[in-house]
């Protein structure tokens, strides 16, 4: 859509419905992520604390899926550009941390749960997904592999949610800061 | 370094293996492996035991007297999780405090032709005693003989995992066994 167009209707040219759904569902599935994860590490050993590893394998391979699927969509359906007023009012770091959050929280919905993956499968417990599809291990099954590996699957997903919180706080400050509406774009309904 | 060492020790390999011609059979643990394939939600996972001995009196072309007996160290039991190998000594899997060994004692061996055998005899863990039918295929070459076979056994039938890990759509009840025994002293097939 022309952004002349868009400026003179008065709204934003919004992210696509398949952009928005993804935005909120993996928004939603990695905060519960953060949390089971962050609960169950320090579990006693018991049924419960392997059902929730299991499930958390099982939904940290469902998201690299919707990822990926959602890197697609990105790549083959441009996001909206900033609308010209907004881009204008930003200073260049801005812009420059605007990129580079989005591309790093990218990197990172691949790089958490392939860690994630990697250390199950260093560990031993290559993952079943749904406890039905073996999935193959692309690291071999070794004790000590497995020790270096484990803290970078918490450090990975620290970085995440830092970002994340940056991300939030940009749309924010964007809301009721500058009252500028851009967090309309991406908001579920009509905007 | 190493070929040097073992050109020496030839000479005494030799000594031993014709003083010991008439004994019964020995196990090369170097060569040999027991491993083991239990399933928890549906995940395979792998260990296997470090450490075991066995008593071996086998002569293939005799089979009906011969006489087979394990004794694997449960705490030389090796996962790929220091967690989970924290927790199999406890009482409510392994009890190795009270049973430290896992046993088996065959009660006979029956020629199946081909160098395959079925073993039948009793296997012991955590102080239950269950029969168990164990196929066995041998091969030889050179002077070692490799016992291998696979068998399924019933976890609960000896109370591994018990109480809330009794719950076998967790952990499944069959666990495979595998092993690879190399023995040196076996007559030839």
């Amino acid at each position: 859509m022309p952004r002349i167009l868009a400026m003179t209707s008065q709204s934003n040219p919004r992210y696509s419905t398949v952009a928005i759904v993804l935005h909120w569902t993996l928004a939603l599935a990695l905060i519960a992520m953060l949390a089971v994860g962050t609960y169950m590490a320090d579990l006693p050993f018991s049924p419960w604390r392997l059902k929730l590893y299991n499930w958390h394998k099982w939904a940290g391979v469902t998201i690299l899926i919707l990822s990926a699927l959602r890197l697609v969509w990105r790549l083959t359906h441009r996001p909206p550009e900033l609308p010209l007023s907004i881009e204008a009012a930003m200073p260049s770091w801005q812009l420059r941390a605007y990129h580079a959050t989005h591309g790093l929280l990218y990197a990172l919905f691949f790089i958490v749960p392939l860690v994630g993956w990697a250390y199950s499968s260093a560990a031993g417990f290559p993952i079943v997904l749904f406890g039905v599809f073996p999935l193959p291990d692309f690291v071999p099954v070794s004790k000590e592999l497995a020790a270096w590996i484990k803290p970078w699957h918490q450090i990975t997903a620290l970085t995440l949610a830092a970002l994340a919180l940056v991300h939030v706080g940009a749309a924010l400050k964007h809301q009721f800061l500058d009252k500028d509406g851009l967090i309309k774009r991406m908001m579920p309904g009509r905007g | 370094m190493k070929i040097f060492v073992s050109l020496r020790t030839v000479p005494l390999v030799l000594l031993l293996a014709s003083g010991l011609a008439q004994a019964d059979q020995k196990l090369v643990p170097a060569q040999s492996e027991i491993t083991f394939v239990s399933k928890q939600m549906g995940v395979p996972i792998e260990g296997r035991f470090k450490r075991f001995e066995a008593q071996i009196a086998f002569d293939p072309t005799k089979p009906d007297t011969a006489k087979v007996a394990f004794t694997v160290d449960i705490a030389s039991i090796s996962l790929g999780s220091p967690e989970s190998e924290a927790e199999l000594p406890k009482a409510t899997w392994f009890n190795t405090a009270k049973f430290p060994q896992a046993t088996f004692q065959s009660t006979r061996i029956k020629a199946l032709g081909g160098g395959k055998f079925e073993v039948t005899g009793k296997l012991g863990i955590k102080g239950y005693q269950r029969d168990v039918v164990v196929p066995m295929a041998l091969t030889q070459a050179g002077p070692t003989t490799i016992a291998a076979g696979l068998f399924t056994i019933k976890r609960l039938a000896f109370k591994i995992g018990e109480n809330e890990w009794a719950d076998t759509s967790m952990v499944a009840d069959d666990v495979e066994v595998k092993f690879k025994i190399a023995l040196t002293g076996v007559a030839k097939l």
